[in-house]
């Protein structure tokens, strides 16, 4: 018989074992979910802005997956961010249709005024659906279009940076 | 008291639609929200019941709800009409979308009192085979870009013997320049559910899956709930429409990957996996999502399904040029001054779009280019737009039709910065597992930037035959259409501006012998 080795260390507690509790048990509810690992994480995202290590090991665990799998899975997609959201978002469409009404000066003109800050996060975005009536994005989550960078500061004049 | 309808579609709704109902139900007027019909450029476009029909007020604001309950904009240029004899309209020929706009989008007694259902009903008392031999006689190509006959791919799917069989909706419709998917989906979420189900009845399957992504909240939310009435009233489920066939209908939503749009990349995306494309063959008709046969079609290949069988097959094909048959749902976006859907018979030419439907740039200043086909397809001069729409004739000019969207430039962009951009966008959305396009691309980016700031002929020339090089290898040697095509919009930018190049005229033209032949540069375009 050929001797097998220690086999991995086993995972170190979490440390936070009420969100660790919450994880397992959006994983073990989607669980029955025909390939449920994308429901499963963007469920975690909802729920508590991010995913984090600790989150990982816990849906690999009760997915039955190597922790490679989920966090390949993870740092592929753009939505299952890795650190916590910050207090507003922008997230600007950068698409082709958009860039052909204006969208690169927008673009430019929100991360110059936020650029910094540790409260907002302006993000690009490749195509909201928008096209005909760009340049478009999201602030806060919230649908815009036909955005001016004007517009844009009347959208987010209250935020503190 | 009459009726107001305010379109609930995402556009309608980022340009303020939400806030025109609620202070239209504020005052006590009873509100609807129907779909947009496709008329962007007059989002919101609120209709009020009358004698004459729904009569359309362009432009909405939040403040000018008073003087509409008043009437007060009546004589204005912002009242259109009666929305339905508006020339804009008349002049379509809507079939997928001839419903979108005017229900509900959810409302089931609404679409069947439109029509709905009667192809799934037909597709019941037909035989699978005779179900598949309808959408082949119709000669309904799959609406994605690729083209590929569905009566084909259905076939195979239904001649494969399995446990399961899956049908999925490929609604990751991240091209930029289109939006027909969300807006049929927010519109008229039963065609799909329907022609989702007569693709499962003709081929077997009893799952199916929607790919919708994450970037279309509204699409999610409005077809989550068509498919919970869908399941109420037995048009899903173990029975459908009483017929004790089942069918299983789940969305599933994307996380912002733009190759998830990509069948197989989809796929392995629904498994629960890294968005990685795989390699073909096995395809996914005999070798899908978890291994098993697998239809694969876009939203508007699914939802063209129901009138192939509720007119027929024949009536379909009777319709469009060449071997484009039926109809195709074109978005007009970009610099347009008047943007939206136009679904016409194939065969329309690209100058009747931009120019009798577009009304010309948004900015009043001249077109410069047209991107016809998503980030993936050519830049097109203005000389070009007599082309018909129509697959072949896209091919043969070295364009593509693909997905039927169509984005319009002025005279102040830059082709370089946008050949350049193609580039950088497949850097930054490739999966990583060709080298051609994971290296290649951002290889693309750093020649091009060569030839731009290059202030010697020679090499700039140097870098010319590198590029060209560098596109027939990411053409040929790509895993799938994203490297495939990538290089579409930079050959067409090179090939119709040169000079945003810092080149002579007709210097980025291969065939005028502008950029010298090298080992591995051959004469062919880029593959249809």
């Amino acid at each position: 018989m050929r001797q097998r080795g220690p086999g991995p260390a086993p995972a170190p507690a979490p440390a936070d074992p009420v969100r660790a509790a919450s994880v397992r048990a959006i994983a073990d509810q989607l669980s029955t979910l025909r390939g449920p690992l994308l429901p499963v994480l963007h469920e975690v995202v909802v729920t508590h802005g991010c995913v984090t290590d600790d989150d990982v090991l816990v849906v690999a665990e009760v997915l039955n997956l190597s922790r490679a799998d989920v966090h390949g899975v993870v740092t592929f997609y753009s939505d299952l961010r890795r650190t916590p959201p910050p207090a507003h978002r922008v997230a600007l469409c950068r698409g082709e249709a958009c860039q052909s009404r204006g969208a690169e000066g927008l673009f430019a003109a929100a991360a110059d005024r936020w650029s910094g800050s540790a409260g907002v996060e302006v993000d690009e975005v490749f195509c909201l659906g928008l096209c005909a009536v760009g340049p478009s994005g999201t602030v806060d989550g919230a649908l815009h279009a036909a955005l001016s960078p004007e517009r844009l500061d009347a959208l987010t004049d209250r935020w503190g940076r | 008291m009459t009726t107001v309808w305010v379109p609930c579609d995402a556009a309608a709704v980022a340009l303020g639609a939400d806030a025109v109902a609620e202070a239209i139900a504020a005052a006590g007027v009873s509100v609807r929200r129907n779909g947009s019909r496709g008329m962007l450029w007059l989002e919101p476009l609120v209709e009020v019941e009358t004698e004459r029909g729904r009569v359309g007020y362009a432009n909405l604001t939040e403040a000018e709800v008073g003087p509409l309950l008043d009437g007060a904009l009546d004589d204005t240029d912002r009242c259109i009409g009666v929305v339905d004899e508006h020339e804009w309209l008349t002049r379509q020929h809507r079939v997928s979308f001839a419903r979108v706009g005017l229900a509900e989008p959810t409302d089931l007694a609404a679409y069947r009192e439109q029509g709905g259902l009667v192809g799934l009903q037909r597709a019941l008392s037909l035989r699978p085979e005779e179900v598949v031999a309808e959408v082949t006689a119709s000669g309904l190509r799959g609406r994605g870009g690729a083209g590929f006959p569905a009566g084909i791919k259905w076939e195979t799917v239904r001649t494969a013997t399995a446990d399961v069989k899956f049908v999925c909706c490929n609604a990751d419709e991240g091209d930029s320049g289109t939006f027909a998917d969300r807006m049929l989906i927010e519109g008229d979420p039963f065609t799909l559910v329907e022609g989702m189900a007569i693709a499962a009845l003709a081929v077997g399957a009893t799952e199916g899956y929607v790919y919708l992504r994450s970037e279309y909240p509204h699409a999610v939310r409005t077809l989550r709930r068509a498919i919970d009435i869908a399941y109420a009233h037995g048009v899903l489920g173990e029975s459908v429409l009483g017929s004790g066939r089942r069918f299983d209908l789940d969305v599933r939503v994307g996380a912002g990957a733009y190759i998830c749009g990509e069948e197989t990349s989809m796929l392995e995306s629904l498994e629960g996996k890294r968005g990685e494309v795989r390699a073909k063959p096995p395809i996914p008709a005999l070798e899908g999502l978890f291994g098993r046969p697998t239809v694969v079609n876009n939203v508007l290949t699914l939802a063209a399904v129901p009138m192939v069988l509720a007119d027929g097959g024949e009536a379909y094909a009777a319709l469009g040029v060449g071997r484009s048959r039926g109809t195709q749902v074109f978005q007009l976006a970009g610099n347009v001054a008047r943007g939206g859907i136009v679904e016409t018979d194939f065969g329309i030419t690209l100058g009747e779009l931009v120019d009798d439907f577009g009304g010309g740039t948004a900015s009043g200043r001249p077109v410069k280019a047209v991107q016809v086909g998503g980030p993936l397809g050519a830049y097109l001069p203005p000389e070009q737009l007599g082309l018909p729409m129509d697959y072949e004739a896209f091919a043969d000019a070295g364009a593509m039709v693909g997905h039927g969207g169509v984005v319009v430039w002025d005279d102040t962009m830059d082709a370089s910065v946008m050949a350049r951009f193609a580039m950088e966008f497949c850097a930054k959305e490739s999966c990583g597992k060709c080298t051609p396009c994971r290296i290649g691309s951002t290889r693309g980016v750093e020649v091009i930037d060569r030839i731009c700031s290059a202030t010697d002929d020679g090499v700039r020339r140097t870098q010319l035959v590198l590029l060209d090089d560098l596109c027939t290898t990411m053409t040929k040697g790509s895993l799938c259409a994203m490297g495939g095509l990538t290089p579409m919009p930079v050959r067409s930018a090179l090939e119709h501006f040169p000079e945003d190049f810092g080149l002579a005229p007709g210097e980025g033209r291969e065939a005028d012998g502008g950029i010298p032949q090298s080992a591995t540069a051959t004469t062919e375009g880029a593959r249809p």
